[in-house]
């Protein structure tokens, strides 16, 4: 998914960059006649708008359904599930277990003791994989199935002070 | 009210003018000093990340926060600055209240200085409820509450000013729906194509950032009480909800107060008359709440936030877009297009800009739909994106203004080699750097680390020679203001 989205938004800055590009390669000899340049591009602008919208309806429904953030009313016990408690504090994370098994869904339950924190889970290649906000007051269920076996990185996503950046912790995927 | 007094402009006498175009220089060359240390922030961090400079952590945070709120003060005491310059034509605005607005955020920004440079505050711009007040030692409370209480005094002087916008707007126009052109959207007058952009767009920059100005003096004011009386614990979600309404409206208008000077510079430029009309209108009609309601996108991370919000936040994001891409930034290429114009170094600028903010919509609503946001949430895609709109879309609308008044739109001759090497300079530099922290987070690199991973040394060193580019074109640019602007007389 990162590389697609990637690839769209450096496909659309390249056609953003030719649209300018040709109108300025147009611009220095004047065509006196704005109007009619008004008329015709009022006319593309339409229909420029119409896609526009259609593409955003249709790229929102899509994207939305089913809704991509677990549903954090619904319980995650039982044998469906690997339950992993993750307390935050400045600058350390306890996550309890810090082993789960690939190919089984895990229920990560991410709370925090002190300021706001991020759960990021990276994987070996340092591709962050899932993440969800640790909120003093609150507990965020994150649910994340690993594909692979390996050693992956918890690193904070939210700053949290002098040793944010040295808020690393290692999850054991057997 | 006939329409030779809804089109006119205002007649001043010839000492409010003089004293009105010092006022507005001041802003300009306070805002581009400002920008500029803050660019050196940004390549000082951007270097250290490459391991080319030895900082500790603690001056890292500190480096980083003055970084976000010194952008942040710069963009909105500019671009107010090129807003006042265009409304004050339409409206009877007061000089004295500018300078007042002008004096309390040099008075906000001692504190604010203050506070992270000797106090040590490192809580992130974002003051992000209750850091400022757990810092495990690395910052007093003194320091955490002097670094709020320079933002609200700050915040303060800016609902002053709102205060003298809206009087004045009301004055005029009788309402702030006839402002905003809604009268004429909806029928009830016939369509102005001379209504003027600068107060349509200014109009809906006062009901925005009144409304999260408001709330942003709301959340500091609850995060002062929690730093002397901590028994006082606010809702971390619902003071979150209120700092990013109040961060994403501030920094998002300073944008919609300056492309003020596009909708009057350009027509000028290419001889053609951006007309308003009812897209128009509607555009801007639908950017009053899209600003308001689209923050949610800060919080998609959030699971406690209904879906419902998250949602809105996604679909708003979207259509934020939709303005520039269909009514603004399409208007300038229309305008632009066969039009004979003289690319000079203030058009060129202008031009960028709308390249900048349209590109820059492209990386933000993507972040802003939930499913992806699960990969870049807090990752450099999010500098990526905003550093998009305000390297190339924000700050070439306030350069480009500052060439204008310098003069140089007008002149007959050709840009100097020197503003030549700064546009090249600045372009390249800011469009690579934007490009990097893209794909830096495309690479999942988180945002705000001080040290980085061996992995990603390499992107942070090719961002620092990004900035270093940056940074020459706006010194180049700099200088040009301070020798020209100073002397200049108001062009006609």
């Amino acid at each position: 998914m990162i590389s697609t989205v990637y690839a769209i938004t450096l496909v659309g800055i390249g056609l953003v960059i030719a649209v300018f590009y040709f109108v300025i390669a147009n611009s220095k000899e004047a065509d006196p006649d704005y109007p009619s340049i008004t008329k015709k591009w009022y006319g593309v602008r339409s229909k420029w708008f119409l896609f526009l919208l259609v593409l955003g309806i249709t790229v929102s429904v899509l994207s939305t359904n089913p809704f991509p953030t677990p549903d954090q009313k619904k319980e995650y016990s039982g044998g469906d599930y690997q339950n992993v408690t993750v307390d935050s504090h400045q600058w350390y994370w306890i996550m309890t277990p810090s082993t789960v098994k690939a190919g089984q869904p895990v229920e990560f339950q991410v709370s925090s003791a002190d300021v706001n924190h991020g759960f990021g889970i990276y994987d070996e290649k340092l591709t962050l994989v899932a993440q969800t906000q640790a909120m003093p007051g609150y507990t965020n269920k994150l649910i994340h199935t690993f594909d692979k076996p390996g050693k992956y990185k918890i690193l904070c996503l939210e700053y949290c002070g002098l040793a944010h950046h040295a808020m690393i912790s290692e999850l054991t995927v057997e | 009210m006939s329409a030779t007094e809804v089109n006119g402009k205002i007649e001043y006498s010839d000492p409010e003018n003089r004293n009105a175009l010092i006022a507005v220089k001041s802003h300009l060359i306070a805002g581009f000093l400002v920008f500029l240390l803050m660019m050196i922030a940004g390549f000082t961090m951007r270097a250290a990340q490459g391991t080319w400079l030895e900082i500790g952590a603690d001056l890292f945070y500190q480096i980083m926060t003055v970084h976000g709120v010194g952008v942040v003060g710069a963009a909105m005491i500019t671009s107010t600055g090129v807003q006042w310059y265009f409304l004050r034509q339409y409206v009877r605005l007061s000089n004295g209240i500018f300078w007042t607005n002008f004096f309390i955020f040099l008075t906000g920004v001692v504190l604010i200085l203050g506070s992270i440079f000797v106090g040590k505050y490192g809580g992130a711009w974002t003051f992000l409820f209750p850091l400022p007040a757990i810092s495990m030692g690395a910052w007093s409370n003194g320091a955490a509450a002097l670094f709020q209480a320079g933002l609200l005094i700050i915040g303060v002087g800016f609902l002053i000013l709102y205060l003298d916008f809206g009087r004045a707007i009301l004055a005029r126009y009788g309402s702030l729906a006839r402002a905003l052109g809604l009268t004429q959207l909806f029928g009830k007058e016939p369509v102005d194509y001379k209504h003027p952009a600068a107060v349509v767009a200014s109009t809906m920059v006062l009901i925005v950032n009144f409304m999260g100005i408001a709330a942003g003096a709301v959340v500091l004011v609850m995060g002062l009480i929690n730093l002397f009386y901590p028994e006082f614990k606010p809702d971390a979600l619902l003071m979150k909800n209120l700092i990013y309404f109040f961060g994403h409206v501030v920094i998002n208008a300073t944008i919609y107060a300056s492309v003020i000077a596009v909708y009057e510079l350009l027509p000028r430029y290419t001889g053609r008359p951006w007309k308003t009309n009812k897209p128009f209108y509607a555009a801007w009609f639908a950017i009053v709440f899209m600003v308001m309601g689209v923050y949610p996108h800060h919080l998609m991370m959030d699971f406690a936030m209904p879906n419902w919000a998250l949602v809105v936040g996604q679909v708003l994001s979207f259509g934020s877009g939709i303005p520039v891409m269909v009514v603004t930034g399409y208007g300038a290429l229309m305008i632009v297009y066969r039009s004979g114009i003289k690319w000079t170094t203030s058009a060129k600028l202008l031009f960028l800009s709308m390249f900048g903010w349209w590109a820059g919509v492209i990386p933000a609503i993507l972040d802003a739909m939930v499913t992806v946001n699960r990969a870049f949430h807090n990752t450099l895609w999010v500098p990526g994106h905003f550093h998009f709109y305000l390297l190339l879309g924000l700050l070439p609308m306030l350069i480009g203004f500052a060439y204008f008044l310098a003069g140089e739109g007008d002149s007959k001759e050709q840009p100097k080699a020197t503003d030549k090497l700064g546009f090249y300079a600045y372009l390249i530099g800011a469009f690579m750097t934007s490009m990097v922290f893209l794909a830096s987070g495309a690479s999942s690199i988180p945002r705000r680390w001080a040290a980085h991973m061996p992995e990603w040394v390499s992107f942070a060193q090719v961002g620092t020679v990004a900035a270093a580019l940056v940074v020459l074109g706006m010194l180049l640019f700099i200088i040009r203001a301070l020798v020209s602007l100073p002397g200049a007389s108001n062009p006609r």
